[in-house]
């Protein structure tokens, strides 16, 4: 059976538009913060290629600020490094060969692999494929509104687009992930592990070593007790 | 411009080496129990990471800031707390920073 016939496949795309609304406001101010730094293809071309916001912005950051190629690569992929254990948390869900596997890991993004999260180390790969899809073309065609409307849109900022992100973050972790017991606990923990990090560590780094929270699993007891 | 394209390149190829690596290389197969433990609570964990860092790291990392991003997600979380959806808590974020931060530049 095609995964695009799968029921959860749909539900995925339903659960998906949503973060494409975001992810189209996110796009424009990519488009508009890099449209200075690279001119107007390029920005489009990375957002198609990369489809990865935070190491796109970070990336461009450190060109914008004269820093060179090579550490623009590494500010991405510090901030891309994430995806390691995320792809290792999947791995197990997945079927199929290894290019069918491979096209999986490469349409995560945060969101659908949050959402697609169904407890006890499984994921929902149909869903989390259609909640990644509608995000894709708002990704790109944010970019190149951002890239050729920039004028009249002004700073992002002004408009709190930077905010968008962080409170979808949030809503998801409030709906889907903040039960009470180990999973309030790794959120609590992972929180308080990134947050103390990030003035003495580049940045990527404290949401990566936040992943080491998840370590309590090792401690938890389901059926109540040993 | 070269350095443009030479970032883009590079960061794509990397980036989905990374993605496509425990998909290709773990991918399948059944991993113990006490993995899968660890597993389901890697989406709280990063996700909880990810809202502070947003929230209180400056753009380009490396130092916490307080500006009116936090009382964006601030108000955002009260509209999840109050059992609101997920949109116009969202909405309701960058509506709040906007406002802040015209309050604070006027």
């Amino acid at each position: 059976m095609s995964v695009v016939s799968d029921p959860t496949f749909r539900d995925g795309v339903r659960a998906g538009i949503p973060y494409a609304v975001a992810a189209i406001l996110l796009g424009i101010s990519f488009g508009v913060l890099a449209e200075p730094v690279m001119g107007s293809v390029a920005p489009i071309v990375m957002s198609a290629a990369l489809f990865a916001g935070s190491a796109q912005f970070a990336a461009t950051a450190v060109l914008g600020a004269g820093g060179g190629a090579a550490a623009a690569i590494l500010a991405g992929i510090l901030l891309n490094a994430r995806y390691g254990p995320m792809g290792i948390a999947i791995a197990p869900s997945l079927r199929g060969g290894r290019a069918r596997r491979a096209a999986a890991g490469l349409a995560m993004i945060d969101f659908s692999w949050a959402a697609a999260n169904r407890g006890g180390g499984r994921f929902d790969i149909a869903f989390m494929l259609g909640a990644t899809l509608p995000s894709y073309p708002m990704w790109v065609v944010g970019t190149a509104i951002g890239v050729l409307a920039g004028d009249l849109i002004g700073d992002p900022e002004a408009l709190g687009l930077d905010a968008l992100f962080p409170a979808f973050f949030l809503a998801l972790l409030v709906q889907g992930e903040l039960r009470p017991g180990p999973p309030a606990v790794a959120a609590g923990l992972g929180a308080a592990l990134a947050l103390v990090l990030v003035p003495f560590v580049p940045a990527g780094i404290p949401i990566i070593a936040a992943s080491a929270a998840a370590l309590v699993g090792l401690w938890h007891r389901p059926e109540g007790g040993p | 411009m070269t350095e443009v394209w030479v970032t883009i390149a590079v960061l794509t190829v990397a980036t989905a080496l990374i993605r496509a690596s425990g998909p290709v290389l773990l991918g399948g197969r059944e991993l113990p129990p006490r993995m899968l433990d660890v597993i389901a609570l890697l989406a709280p964990a990063l996700l909880a990471a990810l809202v502070v860092v947003e929230t209180f790291s400056a753009p380009a990392g490396g130092e916490l800031e307080v500006d009116a991003r936090v009382l964006g997600v601030g108000a955002a979380g009260v509209v999840l707390a109050r059992g609101g959806s997920a949109l116009p808590a969202v909405a309701f974020a960058a509506v709040v920073t906007a406002l802040a931060r015209a309050i604070a530049g006027a």
